[in-house]
């Protein structure tokens, strides 16, 4: 996907002699305007507005006052915080760690040659991606329940007695992050499933020839060939992941009390700037995560030179 | 799609000593690769089956240590209680025009401003650009708080307009449709130039029906992010009227944390829709995810 589009652009580079029409100028202007005004009015400003804010102490009226890096430093010695971001990176480590190598060991068996009901199994993984996560969060709420949930019933069939899944105070991120597992696979299946038909048969067929085994194969021809598909739906789940709140929202109540084990960044960001009104403090909370996100994301296309093979 | 050759590759199910050698060492042992696959779509879909089973559950019936494995009467009188307790009418109705708003209003934007980047030549194209590129990497909620005020400034707190207009601008539609405007030949363009056609006549007769693809993925995406999205309706709309299914649920939740029936009924009929239309769009999903590949 990744080297599809790279490889679109330098086509183009080549071909970009697209002749100026006279007039265009004006239309171009007059046809960008809606989208750009939208994007300026819904997004940049904003953008730049929530920078502003976490600067400053937002009052209950909305007046705000410049404090300078004061938020940000009370971040430093909020615990809440600091817990916070230890969860969200845990979560989505736990996520990425799970879910991506599931997914490729899934879409390689469904991209088995011959494979019947090729479609059946796509339509079946790809269900949760289309169901509303608030759904979502009630049913698996539903099924970790510790008294009634069908998990702990199933356990106990074969002897185990079964945790308070959600209020035990680490596991409730685990059990949570199962279920964000549960929803993205789909999602990387397909992407990664696309990766793997653009795989040349002939290069398996060449390591049948000098007798190589299936796993072999596997390591030396699918992941490589697949690593630019990998790395692109890394990359994605990480930005994903570490925005999680749908999922918590339903799951953990505000009593639950294993909440501060399990509170992601967004989720305490809602917290302090829709329930709680402190608007300052959840801008530079917000922008915490933003500049975040960006540093893992750096840090990917930093070490893809490492272990990414682009055709 | 390799699905259909897969199809008529395989030949009708094994008589054991009765296939061609050819054809039986074409799949060694898909056996191992089935039941694998087979045990992974079955915990992907055993949690609906359980919502569907509980949702037709009395409330005693739903609890009851060992579970009933299938009702012993349907209680249908959950999704009754569903339509009872939240008004899950106007709340469906929130829920469809918000998404037929997003998306219809993404569609035009995007597609008009995709036209323009891919195809027409301005000064500042390559600013303009790099704007919509650093909106990319915005994520969604450190714009909130500054668009909620918008929405307060507007008075437009607890209206269809407040869930629904902030949506119909998208940068990374644009990229998208961009894309697809940028594939496509000049030669198309330069007839139709010499036939006199402006911009716009270019835009709309010549490459907006060759872009029906990616107008179709972004359709569908936008819809499934549309119909699914909770955070921002929860923070705009906060009157039960006015809001979207997926804040709804939230609500129900509030008001029935131990029914279970009736929450699964809930979140059944929520979903429901978008389900649905996988269902009978599932080629065009797919193809719309693995073109664009998700922003959850």
């Amino acid at each position: 996907m990744v080297s599809q589009v790279r490889g679109m652009r330098k086509r183009r580079a080549g071909v970009r002699s697209a002749p100026a029409y006279r007039g265009d100028k004006r239309w171009a202007y007059l046809l960008l305007l809606p989208s750009f005004a939208g994007l300026v009015l819904f997004y940049l400003w904003p953008a730049v507005k929530t920078l502003y804010l976490s600067f400053t102490n937002v009052g209950p009226f909305g007046g705000s006052t410049w404090t300078g890096l004061s938020n940000y430093t009370a971040l430093v010695h909020d615990d809440k915080f600091v817990r916070s971001m230890v969860n969200t990176v845990l979560y989505a480590g736990v996520v990425v760690v799970v879910g991506i190598p599931l997914a490729i060991a899934i879409a390689a068996l469904l991209n088995t040659s011959g494979l019947r009901g090729k479609t059946f199994y796509r339509t079946l993984y790809f269900l949760p991606v289309v169901t509303m996560p608030a759904a979502v969060g009630m049913v698996w709420q539903w099924l970790y329940n510790g008294d009634y949930g069908l998990i702990n019933y199933l356990l106990s069939v074969v002897g185990i007695g079964g945790p308070r899944w959600l209020t035990t105070a680490p596991l409730a991120l685990f059990a949570i992050a199962v279920v964000g597992i549960w929803m993205g696979l789909g999602n990387n299946i397909i992407i990664l499933l696309a990766g793997l038909q653009g795989i040349p048969k002939e290069l398996y067929e060449a390591a049948d020839v000098d007798g190589a085994s299936r796993f072999t194969q596997f390591r030396k021809i699918t992941v490589p060939m697949l690593s630019p598909s990998i790395f692109f739906v890394t990359v994605l789940s990480v930005i994903n992941t570490l925005q999680v709140f749908d999922l918590l929202f339903l799951m953990m109540s505000k009593t639950n009390p294993a909440l501060p084990e399990t509170e992601t960044i967004v989720y305490l960001f809602y917290e302090r700037a829709f329930v709680d009104n402190q608007r300052g403090a959840a801008a530079a909370v917000s922008f915490v995560l933003f500049v975040l996100m960006l540093i893992i994301t750096a840090v990917q296309f930093r070490l893809q030179r490492k272990w990414v093979h682009y055709a | 799609m390799p699905d259909s050759t897969a199809v008529a590759e395989a030949p009708a199910v094994t008589r054991p000593g009765a296939a061609p050698a050819a054809r039986r060492t074409r799949k060694p042992g898909h056996l191992p690769v089935h039941l694998i696959l087979l045990i992974g779509a079955l915990l992907m879909v055993l949690p609906f089956v359980w919502e569907l089973v509980t949702s037709l559950k009395t409330y005693h019936e739903a609890i009851s240590v060992p579970p009933t494995l299938w009702p012993h009467e349907f209680a249908w009188s959950n999704y009754s209680k569903v339509l009872g307790q939240i008004p899950f009418g106007s709340m469906f109705l929130n829920s469809v025009l918000l998404t037929l708003g997003r998306t219809a209003g993404q569609l035009v934007t995007c597609s008009l401003a995709g036209y323009v980047f891919a195809r027409l030549r301005f000064p500042g194209r390559g600013i303009l650009f790099a704007a919509y590129l650093s909106v990319l990497m915005i994520p969604g909620q450190l714009l909130l708080i500054p668009q909620y005020d918008i929405m307060q400034g507007l008075h437009w707190l607890n209206s269809i307009q407040a869930v629904v207009v902030p949506g119909m601008f998208s940068a990374f539609g644009t990229f998208l449709l961009r894309q697809f405007f940028l594939s496509m030949p000049d030669e198309i363009e330069e007839a139709a130039r010499l036939d006199g056609a402006g911009p716009v006549r270019v835009f709309w007769n010549v490459m907006l029906p060759l872009a029906r693809p990616g107008l179709v993925a972004l359709g569908l995406i936008t819809m499934l992010w549309s119909w699914n999205d909770l955070l921002w309706p929860l923070i705009v709309n906060t009157d039960t009227d006015k809001m979207p299914l997926s804040a709804g649920l939230a609500t129900l939740q509030g008001q029935y944390s131990t029914d279970f029936g009736v929450l699964m009924a809930g979140a059944l009929m929520a979903s429901a829709p978008m389900i649905i239309a996988f269902v009978f769009l599932q080629r065009h999903f797919i193809k719309g995810i693995a073109l664009s590949a998700g922003k959850g």
